[in-house]
């Protein structure tokens, strides 16, 4: 790794743990060039045209995300009503045909509630610190999550309100996430009770697609509304503690997204949809310091930047493999 | 808050407006923050009222450390046979999601025999066998393992449980038909009642519902006749408080709190229940 893109790797941890991005100080002249190069081109103007009235809108990666999230969820609800034993329990911990699966912030809680660790949940956790590893991370909260998905509705008659100038996003600042963090391990470790655990909707909803709704669901709703007429997609983006422990899973996982400064027009459509496009700030016309430039850790692998990038400049990329092939 | 656009070029003093902006963003972050450590501290109220005391699943470990290792998977819920364990809803507060029984709906028969929920526990907070650095309270323990009746005549008959989840206790003996010497004939908790359980001359591994499986008794023994554990309890010939002899059911120390009496009650309201998390006193 370079020494610019070492620097940018730092900077997206300090990003997600609630920075706002900066400018780049140092960019490396290949990419300096291409910056020039773009400035008042008329030609990549022209090109850009071109490619708007050309542009093919697909879905694909949201399709396959859905798909995959929804079988997630009912691969544990059937588990149980049909008694097939493919993945029994919920998200917070599970056994997928007998090996233990625990989710790493449920986990956490836990060992600091209760000081005191037995062998299947060291097993259950490592077996899911290493899937994440491999899989990048916050992959979990756009591809696994339920929540999300709910969220991702609220946050669609959000933007409708928005547009209608019905309201307006308040943003929260991000810090809160990893405040959030701290405090709810503080609290576990000096209460000995599994705060997160009672208001996590990602565990309450789990709960109620496999063992039935509760009044639990009155809280997963009061955020949803929340999301939809204050702060757009705020639970995700400046609350969840869940996020930032997969985080930093992520920031040492080979799967990510891949930005390609080359034919990249620099319009923005990506940070428009992105949940977190703090991550983007890099597709800003002048800021990418490299030619290609991997997405820091805080970005959950969704997709919907690359289905939405009318040039292919963002690409989902599995760290050396491309070498390898 | 927001930080400074460029770190090289000095900035002028942020205008009115920006900072009008940056102090509302700030309200906002405090209005979120308070919203999710209300909500998040507020199920602490459950815990300072202690409306409800729970009966928890077999093997759990004492109240506060069980809700310090439970990770509200449900798991014991999955893997029981007839079904016992519930998950807690809201209003249990930092306890939601957390399983527990309700013996007089469907109490725990040990029809599994091998305390299946205990070995599905990811965490450990329903265990076989306590860890060491843990206290055992005084009376929770069991002095024997105990013996399920439906498992007598197998080579090992007993069941894998050190400590008790509660102890039963007759409540309303005014009411108890045993103490008042009378029957019982039909379905015990009438038709519509959905709890089970398993009957040995029926079948070892199939739990039926209890309303499929009508009694005739001249006098009433249901507590006694359906516990699962060997001399958890009893129809003993005891002295009422008038100096006069009757019979009643007795509880002994086996009993582990599993809540089959409470359930198996014909009267309602039930005249035996299970006082939760209770120890053995003699």
């Amino acid at each position: 790794m370079s020494p610019i893109l070492r620097r940018r790797f730092f900077d997206q941890i300090a990003v997600m743990f609630g920075r706002e991005p900066k400018k780049p100080e140092a960019i490396a002249p290949e990419a300096q060039k291409i910056h020039l190069y773009k400035r008042g081109n008329r030609d990549l103007i022209a090109e850009k045209l071109h490619a708007r009235a050309h542009a093919v809108h697909t879905h694909k990666w949201r399709k396959r995300r859905w798909a995959t999230l929804i079988i997630v969820n009912l691969m544990f609800t059937f588990s149980f009503w049909f008694d097939i034993q493919i993945l029994e329990g919920a998200l917070t911990a599970s056994r997928f045909v007998g090996f233990h699966l625990i989710d790493l912030n449920s986990a956490l809680q836990v060992m600091l509630a209760h000081k005191h660790i037995i062998v299947n949940l060291v097993i259950g956790t490592a077996t899911v610190f290493v899937l994440w590893l491999v899989l990048g991370g916050r992959t979990f909260c756009s591809w696994v999550c339920p929540y999300h998905l709910l969220a991702e509705g609220a946050e669609k008659i959000h933007l409708y309100l928005v547009k209608k100038k019905l309201l307006t996003d308040q943003n929260i600042d991000r810090r809160l996430r990893t405040i959030s963090w701290i405090v709810f391990a503080a609290l576990a470790a000096g209460t000995g009770y599994t705060v997160f655990e009672a208001i996590s909707p990602t565990g309450i909803l789990s709960r109620a697609l496999i063992y039935g709704p509760g009044l639990a669901l009155l809280w997963v709703l009061a955020l949803l509304v929340f999301e939809v007429f204050f702060s757009r997609r705020a639970w995700c983006r400046y609350a969840c503690p869940i996020g930032l422990t997969y985080g930093v899973v992520g920031i040492f996982s080979p799967l990510r997204i891949k930005y390609t400064l080359d034919g990249c027009f620099h319009e923005g459509d990506c940070r428009k949809v992105c949940l977190v496009p703090h991550v983007l700030d890099t597709v800003i016309k002048g800021r990418a310091v490299a030619t290609e430039i991997p997405i820091g850790p805080d970005c959950t692998r969704c997709g919907l930047c690359v289905d939405t990038c009318p040039t292919g400049s963002l690409s989902f990329d599995v760290k050396g493999l491309s070498r390898l092939l | 808050m927001s930080e400074p656009k460029s770190p090289v070029v000095a900035q002028p003093p942020p205008s009115r407006e920006r900072m009008q902006q940056a102090r509302r963003r700030w309200l906002r972050t405090i209005l979120l923050t308070g919203g999710v450590m209300g909500a998040a501290l507020s199920g602490f109220l459950p815990l300072v009222y202690a409306r409800t005391k729970r009966l928890r699943p077999p093997g759990a470990l004492d109240e506060k450390d069980f809700l310090a290792s439970c990770i509200k998977c449900g798991q014991c819920v999955q893997v029981c046979p007839v079904q016992a364990i519930k998950l807690a809803d809201l209003v249990d507060g930092v306890a939601v999601g957390v399983p527990y029984i309700d013996a007089r709906e469907q109490a725990c028969d040990f029809s599994c025999d091998a305390v299946q929920c205990i070995l599905a526990c990811p965490t450990g907070a329903l265990v076989y066998k306590k860890p060491a650095f843990l206290n055992v309270r005084k009376g929770a323990k069991l002095a024997a393992a105990p013996i399920l009746k439906a498992k007598e005549k197998d080579p090992e008959p007993t069941l894998n449980l050190s400590e008790r989840i509660g102890v039963a206790r007759l409540t309303r003996p005014e009411a108890c038909l045993a103490i008042q010497g009378k029957g019982f004939k039909g379905q015990v908790r009438g038709a519509s009642f959905k709890g089970r359980m398993r009957y040995m001359e029926v079948s070892r591994w199939k739990p039926i519902g209890i309303s499929e499986h009508p009694y005739d008794l001249a006098e009433c023994d249901l507590c006694v006749r359906e516990c699962p554990v060997k001399g958890a309890i009893s129809i003993e010939t005891v002295f009422a408080p008038n100096g006069s002899k009757r019979k009643s059911p007795v509880v002994h120390e086996p009993c582990v709190g599993c809540g089959v009496c409470e359930m198996i009650c014909p009267v309602e309201p039930t005249c035996i229940v299970i006082d939760a998390r209770e120890v053995w006193n003699t």
